[in-house]
């Protein structure tokens, strides 16, 4: 029961929000949906493992592994929303807060999804809605962006449309009663028609890629994060590409039963370290420090790729990455959100000397730069280190040595782009007074997220090991 | 049923030649309202869900997406070329060869001896091959939303193939999601006119790096 909660609460609650009939309490529900959920998720997680509530849908050992995160991350999100809100109350902010909790909804129906149509269902759902969220700002700018995520995200969520109906056609061909849950196409084994479950692959990956922001079908990304308000930012780079992680691999799990895992975990790997590179490569030359966090949100993108790609022990730790690149780029997104408000700009061009007007965002910034370019004792260091440890494990040297190559790349892009920001003089054209300045609730919640990233790194509590490594045997067994 | 495939294929090429706007949007809903009829014909009997879905096909496809575009072809005030990033004899050329190509490319995808004399496969790609070169190769919203129309249409052609086997909700779901991902393109459509005063994407480009 519990687990239909965490889907229904947040559907009830983004009903509530659309009816509300004022503007300055409606954002308050944001924290109220957080909360519930995140009470609902933990005492999942910490209580035994339920029965499922039926084939399609529960609370299994991948929803185990990941749903917690989105729920704080959704959590301090929306702690920081009602700040921003209250700062942005030029806005009507009806449609956002009933959006945001609709997410929440949709991305806990996602992620606990054990049906390849309702799995669908809940990801174009999910693409649909984040569509007010990125032209919240109305500008000519934010509504170029939502075209193209929503001409690019479109076509990615179709083509997984297409593969999902090969993969249901490949089990139908190798005398599958038509039942397209994922243990009874795993089940099903070596028997599904092996070209459609290629063919499946194929559009399944690039089209949950896409979700992923997996190079190269990542265009809209850079675009989308730069105009969209830094708490939508926040909850895609860490709540979709994490729903769209998790569908990758429960698509991988019927491939690998199908006696194909190798050539998936050769298409993943690829792909993974093709977004490594060109991410890295980006991060070198743009100048705009909202994209900046695209181009880093690709290059983890790919770094999940690769583990998932490693076998049992680098997906497990791809799992525990997940946790770190969520929690993570929380704190990047807020804080970055709040300079760009001081500054009233975004450009190395017209913003420097940020820590002298937005001093604690700033500082919160710089930490969180160094902890999501794999600095101890933050936690993406040790999920990283762990994904290479599997990698030399498993005999895949050449991809350790691009690996550490981009990663080295991409600290020295996000350290140029980040002191030329921070440090130097003020710039008075860029003065911005009206912009709410540092209030307590936009300055707690990315602090918050650094200490989330710092308590990952330095005391990942047994528990979630647990589930990480139990949700890694649950998607390869016998490895 | 394999002349309707073909005529669905036959509007693909239509589409790709369309040099306006208007007869664009008459070439997906007549694409669409001929994929509606086709559940009816596919020998699954005529249970009462079979036709719910054919005549919500028809519906959306055939009449309310089409006036939605037309709607708002109407509020721009736009000039009705297409105005083609791919000129008209190549994308006309590389939709005939997709034709072709993916009638090969079926051959070596294995089908179950009831579908084994339909075009589905071969029409379903196809298609799909068409709306995304209209999605690359057209400038105006309109013309890629046309585009992905198509693209959807290709898409619910191949599901045919798994109408008698997965649950309904499944189609319901699907359709639903197809309507509202309408509705918000139409939507944004509307803001892009009013922000930009066009429709044509080219102007599109602030974004970039």
């Amino acid at each position: 029961m519990i687990e239909i909660a965490l889907v229904a609460v947040p559907l009830l609650l983004a009903a509530a929000a659309a009816a509300w009939p004022s503007e300055r309490t409606r954002p308050w529900l944001l924290p109220a949906g957080g909360l519930v959920h995140t009470a609902l998720v933990w005492r999942l997680l910490l209580g035994p493992s339920p029965e499922p509530v039926s084939a399609w849908f529960g609370f299994d050992a991948v929803a185990r592994a990941v749903l917690p995160m989105i729920s704080i991350l959704f959590l301090v999100c929306s702690a920081y929303g009602v700040a921003y809100l209250r700062i942005r109350r030029e806005r009507t902010n009806r449609v956002f807060v009933a959006t945001l909790l609709a997410l929440l909804a949709l991305l806990s129906l996602a992620v606990q999804a054990q049906q390849l149509s309702l799995l669908w269902i809940g990801a174009e759902a999910a693409t649909l809605l984040t569509v007010p969220l990125l032209h919240f700002n109305r500008t000519a700018r934010a509504i170029e962006a939502t075209w193209k995520y929503l001409i690019v995200g479109g076509t990615g969520i179709a083509l997984s449309l297409l593969g999902s109906f090969c993969l249901g056609y490949a089990s139908l061909h190798g005398g599958g009663s038509g039942d397209l849950t994922f243990a009874a196409l795993a089940s099903q084994g070596p028997s599904l028609s092996r070209p459609w479950l290629v063919a499946a692959w194929v559009l399944l990956l690039v089209g949950y890629g896409t979700k992923m922001g997996l190079a190269p079908m990542h265009t809209w990304k850079p675009d989308a994060y730069g105009e969209a308000p830094g708490i939508v930012g926040a909850l895609l780079a860490g709540g979709m590409t994490t729903m769209a992680f998790v569908a990758v691999l429960r698509v991988k799990q019927v491939v690998d039963a199908a006696g194909a895992g190798e050539m998936a975990a050769r298409t993943l790997l690829a792909l993974g370290l093709f977004s490594m590179v060109l991410a890295a490569l980006f991060l070198l030359s743009t100048r705009d420090f909202k994209r900046m966090l695209a181009y880093s949100s690709i290059e983890h993108m790919g770094i999940l790729a690769v583990g998932a790609s490693l076998g049992t022990a680098g997906l497990s730790a791809a799992l525990f990455h997940v946790w770190n690149n969520g929690l993570t780029k929380g704190a990047l997104f807020l804080s970055a959100g709040n300079i760009r408000r001081a500054a009233g700009a975004r450009t190395a061009e017209t913003v420097s000397g940020m820590v002298w007007r937005a001093p604690i965002s700033a500082r919160a910034w710089v930490v969180g730069m160094f902890a999501i370019a794999a600095t101890p004792p933050f936690g993406p260091f040790f999920s990283e280190i762990r994904i290479v440890r599997s990698a030399l494990e498993t005999g895949h040297g050449m991809t350790v040595v691009v690996f550490l190559l981009c990663l080295l790349i991409a600290f020295l892009g996000l350290t140029r782009l980040m002191l030329a920001i921070v440090d130097g003089r003020p710039r008075s054209a860029a003065r911005a007074e009206d912009a709410g300045g540092e209030t307590p609730g936009v300055i707690i919640p990315p602090l918050l997220f650094l200490v989330f990233s710092l308590w990952l790194g330095l005391a990942a509590p047994a528990v979630l090991r647990q589930s990480w490594n139990a949700a890694a045997a649950f998607l390869l067994p016998g490895r | 049923m394999n002349l309707l495939v073909g005529l669905a294929m036959g509007l693909n090429l239509v589409g790709l030649a369309s040099s306006r706007l208007t007869s664009l949007i008459q070439a997906a809903a007549v694409q669409g309202m001929v994929l509606g009829i086709l559940p009816l014909l596919l020998g699954h009997g005529t249970s009462w869900w079979v036709v719910l879905v054919a005549v919500a096909t028809v519906v959306v496809k055939g009449f309310v997406m089409p006036s939605l575009l037309r709607r708002a072809l109407r509020s721009a005030h736009i000039d009705r070329e297409v105005q083609p990033l791919i000129p008209f004899v190549p994308s006309l050329l590389l939709g005939a060869a997709a034709t072709v190509g993916t009638v090969a490319l079926s051959r070596a995808l294995p089908l179950r001896p009831e579908h084994a004399h339909l075009l589905l496969v071969p029409g379903a790609f196809a298609t799909v091959v068409s709306g995304l070169l209209l999605l690359m190769g057209r400038a105006k919203a309109i013309a890629q939303v046309c585009g992905y129309l198509m693209l959807e249409n290709g898409i619910y052609m191949f599901g045919l193939l798994l109408i008698g086997s997965t649950p309904l909700l499944v189609e319901a779901g699907i359709l639903l999601d197809l309507t509202v991902a309408v509705f918000v393109v139409g939507i944004i459509v509307d803001r892009i006119q009013r922000e930009f005063d066009t429709l044509d994407t080219r102007k599109l480009t602030a974004l970039h790096e």
